[in-house]
């Protein structure tokens, strides 16, 4: 494990991207992606969850005993997406009411709870407050990206600025929910392009872009449910 | 009764729950290579949300109200919903090994998929009552399996066709999906 704050930042924001190379947290990414704004919004909800997750988790991994870990990392990052939920509905309301039900379903993204697992229970406190904040970052430029393609394409407008010349008549299917699933597809399809040119190395993490790493993304959080209820008996 | 069977219809076509509410994406990518595994972790499916709404709701009418612990429910419901996971599956394993065989795998990946928790979450949000929780658990559910179902029906004639390098994979799975949500845009006409 490389022990360098800023390491982790880079990491999380290109190498290992959460929605770009390891696809995790799909739901949010495309439901709430209707508009830069939304996806901003959204993004910056689960950073701040996910650091403080991984904070606490980091400073807790000791005493959390290990059979009950995942319940236990469950209680910190739902009472933490219950804090951030109130702030939202304290100070910004408009946001928390596009966002809706996304907002509680924080608790559910694999992101969180992957990284508490995989990073927070094996690093100390600051590595991981890192980690999740490189990550959270990672994953709100990916959530904007996607948003502002939407309403640019949706709406003709960026952030609420009129972008396209006024004869541009809007594509709105691209604001609706066929069109997240398009526009995903071809930023994937776009990276999976430039990927495949660059020459490969070996022992690479090959991000190949297939449904085995949505499936293995999926994996990675469910299997370790298994894992725990193996242990059980 | 028919209104009943309006939320049930309106749950599992017009606003379906992967299509047009982007829930439970996660098993609809990555279980959807085979028409058989589909159906079983659809099955899951089905079994978990209809009992989960059914528990959440008392957990909710009977516990969090009375002591006025509303804030409380997303964290509530999501302990409630994984407890619940494991308990089905000890269940099934003693009491129809058949069942469990069939499901086995697909039960704990249920924990997280995020339509469990976000029905609970919408039934206490439209307020529905205990019949209504239900058949609203229900029908999502079983939009969920036609869903899923379909698109690993989808995926296993795609094997076969000729797809530029560049999508093949993750981005012409999502153009399906793409393709399927329009489709199931055509629904809303029917309430």
């Amino acid at each position: 494990m490389k022990s360098n704050p800023i390491e982790r930042l880079i990491n999380g924001i290109v190498k290992e991207n959460p929605t770009f190379v390891l696809m995790l947290g799909m739901c949010p990414t495309l439901a709430v992606t209707t508009s830069a704004i939304n996806g901003a919004g959204m993004g910056l909800s689960t950073t701040a969850v996910l650091m403080f997750s991984n904070l606490i988790i980091g400073l807790m991994r000791n005493i959390i005993p290990d059979r009950v870990r995942i319940p236990g990392y469950i209680v910190i990052i739902a009472s933490l997406v219950t804090v951030v939920q109130f702030l939202l509905q304290g100070y910004v309301p408009s946001l928390n009411a596009s966002l809706g039900i996304y907002i509680p379903l924080i608790v559910v993204n694999c992101i969180i709870l992957g990284r508490a697992e995989s990073f927070a229970s094996k690093n100390g406190a600051v590595l991981s407050f890192f980690d999740g904040v490189g990550m959270g970052l990672g994953f709100t430029i990916a959530l904007t990206v996607i948003g502002a393609f939407r309403e640019l394409l949706g709406a003709g407008t960026i952030f609420g600025t009129k972008i396209m010349p006024a004869a541009y008549e809007p594509i709105t299917i691209f604001i609706l929910a066929p069109g997240a699933f398009f526009v995903l597809a071809c930023l994937v399809a776009v990276q999976n392009k430039v990927r495949n040119k660059k020459p490969k190395k070996a022992g690479e993490p090959q991000a190949s872009g297939c449904g085995d790493c949505a499936s293995c993304g999926n994996g990675a959080c469910g299997s370790r449910f298994f894992d725990n209820s193996v242990d059980d008996k | 009764m028919s209104n009943l069977l309006l939320v049930a219809i309106g749950a599992a076509l017009v606003n379906n729950v992967v299509l047009s509410q982007f829930l439970g994406l996660c098993p609809f990518l990555g279980v959807s290579k085979k028409v058989e595994t589909a159906g079983g972790m659809g099955a899951a499916v089905i079994f978990v949300i209809t009992i989960a709404s059914a528990v959440t709701y008392f957990v909710y009418a009977g516990i969090l109200v009375p002591f006025h612990l509303e804030y409380l429910q997303t964290i509530a419901f999501i302990l409630v919903i994984a407890a619940l996971v494991q308990f089905v599956e000890m269940f099934l394993k003693k009491s129809m090994p058949a069942l469990y065989e069939s499901l086995g795998v697909y039960l704990p990946l249920i924990t997280t998929n995020c339509a469990v928790l976000g029905v609970a979450l919408n039934n206490v949000q439209y307020d529905y009552n205990f019949i209504t929780s239900v058949v609203n658990g229900f029908g999502v559910a079983v939009g969920f399996t036609i869903a899923i179902v379909i698109l690993a029906g989808i995926r296993e004639k795609l094997e076969y066709n000729n797809i530029p390098e560049s999508f093949k994979g993750m981005p012409i799975t999502l153009v399906t999906a793409g393709l399927m949500a329009i489709a199931f845009f055509g629904f809303s006409g029917i309430i």
